[in-house]
């Protein structure tokens, strides 16, 4: 018995060593999904910025947690009279994890590859109006554009345009190359994903020696996960309904930071009976936000009244719009000549916001007449039928990406708003560079969209991030997605 | 002579939930499909005996309509299986090792051989989620248990005195096959058919806790335990009631298996007089 004695302290003691050291240095991060590839310029997943930027690939701007927009491989840039021409400058001394030095070349290498005629960039848009890309000298490139674009460098930041190498990028999907603070070592698939302090680091260099990225997609497994404390951190935890539990847990940290996540009920313009903007206007009055963002998210989420961040200094509150009235609304499906309601179709991908959202919104909608066929959709049928395929009547999803009000000119995309005023409206958008003139315009495009009530516009997606109490460094806020540990620490 | 311990249970379960079932065509304790979030998630009390769920619906209606549910579902599961099943028994049976007695029982090893919930998660993968496809899935996999079953015991009364009499007497097949040997197999029929329908329960809950079987509003237990998952640690109750639900169910209709048959086998019911 008492050799046992000995040998479980003996053993507890190694575990209490190696739990000691491991927090000083080393940091378990989990995400619910797992990324396809790690090649942010070649695939359109959030999961792949959220493990390699910053992290991994950086570019010639970057993002800050605060959605703020500061150099990043391009110490300073200079735009000529017109707007057209932009020459970035770049620092000094920075290289490849493979030793290369990044230069001027690998800039004009990695535009020219996302804006090509057959690249597979996900955002190719953000390259649209780039008619050229010279390199001046290894440390100087300019780029002309072909109209003014006041978005570039908000553009260059996002993760579809980090600088990759001609040298590097064949492996890119499994072995990413980059010049960031950490160093890719190994992706096991299914499992998890290591990455190792970069020694030779142009910036300051990260604090942590190594992190691990794990995948836990279930929000039961998560819960334990972290009780268990096997990781360390969780971005996105999908339970808003524990976060009660990690609050009150001195072992915790609870962060809730906004996105870009606009989630919305969206409707299908182009079918029967969408296409009659009073009936979209009686969808948009059936729904109560605030019993959404309680029932659905615990509370977590900000309402919306239109395709855009409220914590946008350009964001327009139009939720008085589409407030909260039923009675308003079964008056609306009368006039549009539907007294009796109407039977739709509600497709629902998985996350929570969705399918308890879906329930609520469907209770919602019973009330005022209009009965709904909900199907639980994975992703991969979501994307197959709803999105691609637009065979849908209602279907409920968050968009995650900065500045997306965009989407409202493309009339094939899966709502299918076609609005001429709309589309001539961003095209003014995108040629103006004047920041009071661009408030303006994107001011009157949220007006648009909302009166006509093109989809109804839920609430801004929140993200609860869970960590270890102590860590410091974390972003707060998801202006693009990204769990960038280059600042973090242990206490 | 008095009736086993065993059916008196399980029958009160059973008439328990059905029971329930049936109230709730025309009384709920309240309106499952409205929703009254911030009353949430409430332990049982007085004004909500089994407590509210994460939308704040009463549980306790919601197991009455979700009982409804698995009942149906169930139920008709059985009676797919017993309407092929028993017929193409009692086929095969008649026709003992002729080539159609073959196929028959050659078909049913078949779909006998795949892993039921596998092909039931399949059909309704690809037909869609929805509690016809549900029972139609679980149905078809009854098939084969009825089959054989039949043909088992249909089998040991071919060669019978009396059947003889009637082949005698110049009926066919299938007049004897209805008129003789179903009546004579009956109890058999009825005790597998308790047993078939608390598995069906159980298949409709797997199928509803992965979120293939009946869709929302439509209330259901495999669904409600799949809802309570990440609640399990904030309110159990939502987690455990309707997991006792399934349990208590599928306990009562087995014992009340088990009492039916023992009540009803000739060779235990001689042995107890």
């Amino acid at each position: 018995m008492k050799r046992l004695t000995t040998l479980m302290l003996a053993g507890s003691t190694a575990l209490f060593a190696g739990a000691a050291y491991a927090q000083h240095t080393h940091v378990n991060v989990a995400m619910q999904l797992e990324p396809p590839n790690l090649d942010p310029t070649a695939g359109a997943a959030q999961a792949i910025d959220s493990v390699v930027y910053s992290n991994i690939y950086e570019g010639l701007t970057r993002f800050m947690s605060d959605g703020s927009v500061v150099p990043g491989l391009a110490e300073s840039w200079d735009i000529s009279e017109d707007g057209l021409t932009y020459t970035f400058h770049l620092r000094d001394g920075v290289t490849f994890h493979d030793g290369t030095t990044m230069d001027a070349e690998d800039v004009k290498f990695t535009l020219d590859r996302a804006r090509a005629e057959d690249s597979t960039n996900a955002q190719k848009a953000l390259f649209a109006n780039i008619a050229e890309v010279t390199v001046i000298d290894p440390l100087t490139v300019q780029i002309t554009l072909s109209a003014p674009t006041g978005a570039l460098l908000f553009n260059l930041a996002w993760g579809d345009a980090v600088i990759v190498a001609p040298e590097s990028i064949g492996d890119a999907a499994t072995h990413p190359i980059g010049t960031g603070a950490f160093v890719f070592e190994d992706w096991v698939q299914g499992d998890h994903i290591n990455i190792a302090r970069n020694p030779n680091y142009w910036g300051t260099p990260a604090v942590l020696d190594s992190a691990t990225f794990r995948f836990i997609s279930d929000p039961t497994a998560a819960f334990a996960a972290l009780m268990a404390e096997d990781v360390d951190v969780f971005v996105g935890y999908p339970a808003p309904e524990n976060i009660p539990q990690f609050e009150a847990d001195p072992r915790f940290q609870v962060l809730v930071g906004n996105t870009e996540g606009e989630t919305i009920l969206a409707m299908n313009n182009a079918r029967e009976p969408f296409d009659n903007p009073l009936v979209r206007q009686a969808v948009a009055h059936a729904i109560d936000r605030q019993a959404v963002i309680d029932g659905a998210m615990y509370g977590l989420g900000t309402p919306i009244g239109t395709h855009f961040a409220p914590h946008n200094p350009d964001y327009v509150d139009l939720t008085g719009l589409s407030n909260y009235d039923p009675e308003r609304s079964r008056a609306l499906l009368a006039e549009a000549g539907l007294p009796d309601g109407f039977t739709t179709t509600l497709n629902l991908p998985p996350p929570s916001y969705a399918r308890r959202g879906g329930e609520i919104i469907a209770a919602q909608l019973r009330a005022v007449g209009i009965q709904t066929e909900i199907n639980n959709q994975e992703w991969a049928q979501w994307l197959e039928t709803t999105f691609r395929g637009r065979d849908f009547g209602l279907t409920i999803v968050s968009h995650t990406e900065p500045m997306d009000i965009n989407i409202y000119a493309n009339p094939e995309y899966y709502f299918q708003y076609n609005n001429p005023d709309f589309q001539a409206l961003m095209t003014t958008l995108n040629e103006t560079t004047d920041p009071a003139r661009r408030t303006e315009l994107l001011q009157q495009a949220q007006t648009i969209i909302a009166e006509d009530y093109v989809n109804a516009y839920l609430f801004e997606l929140a993200v609860p991030t869970i960590a270890r109490a102590g860590i410091e460094g974390l972003w707060l806020n998801q202006p693009t997605a990204a769990i960038d540990l280059t600042a973090v620490s242990w206490p | 002579m008095s009736l086993p311990r065993t059916l008196i249970l399980g029958a009160f379960l059973t008439a328990l939930f059905l029971g329930g079932a049936l109230l709730s065509f025309v009384w709920t304790p309240y309106d499952i499909e409205l929703l009254d979030i911030p009353n949430r998630l409430h332990a049982p009390d007085a004004v909500n005996w089994l407590g509210t769920d994460h939308l704040g619906r009463d549980i306790l209606s919601m197991i009455m309509m979700g009982a409804r549910t698995s009942i149906a579902v169930a139920l008709l599961a059985v009676g797919i299986g017993m309407g092929i099943g028993v017929p193409l028994g009692l086929t095969a049976a008649a026709r003992r090792g002729s080539l159609l007695d073959e196929v028959i029982m050659r078909g049913n090893d078949l779909i006998f051989a795949f892993p039921s919930l596998v092909i039931a998660i399949l059909i309704t993968a690809v037909f869609g989620a929805g509690a016809a496809n549900a029972i139609i899935a679980i149905g078809i996999f009854n098939i084969p248990v009825f089959a054989r079953v039949t043909r088992g015991a249909a089998l040991s009364f071919w060669s019978r005195d009396f059947i003889l009499a009637a082949r005698v007497a110049g009926k066919n097949k299938a007049r004897i096959s209805v008129e003789h040997i179903l009546p004579n197999i009956a109890n058999l029929l009825i005790v597998q058919g308790t047993i078939q329908f608390s598995l069906g329960i159980l298949a409709e809950a797997a199928l509803s806790y992965i979120g293939l079987g009946a869709q929302p509003p439509t209330a259901s237990w495999g669904r409600m335990l799949a809802d309570a998952q990440t609640l399990a640690a904030l309110a159990p109750h939502v987690a455990l009631i309707p997991g006792l639900a399934i349990v208590l169910m599928v306990l009562g209709l087995n014992l009340m298996g088990d009492g039916l048959r023992d009540l009803l086998d000739p060779r235990i019911r001689v042995a107890r007089t």
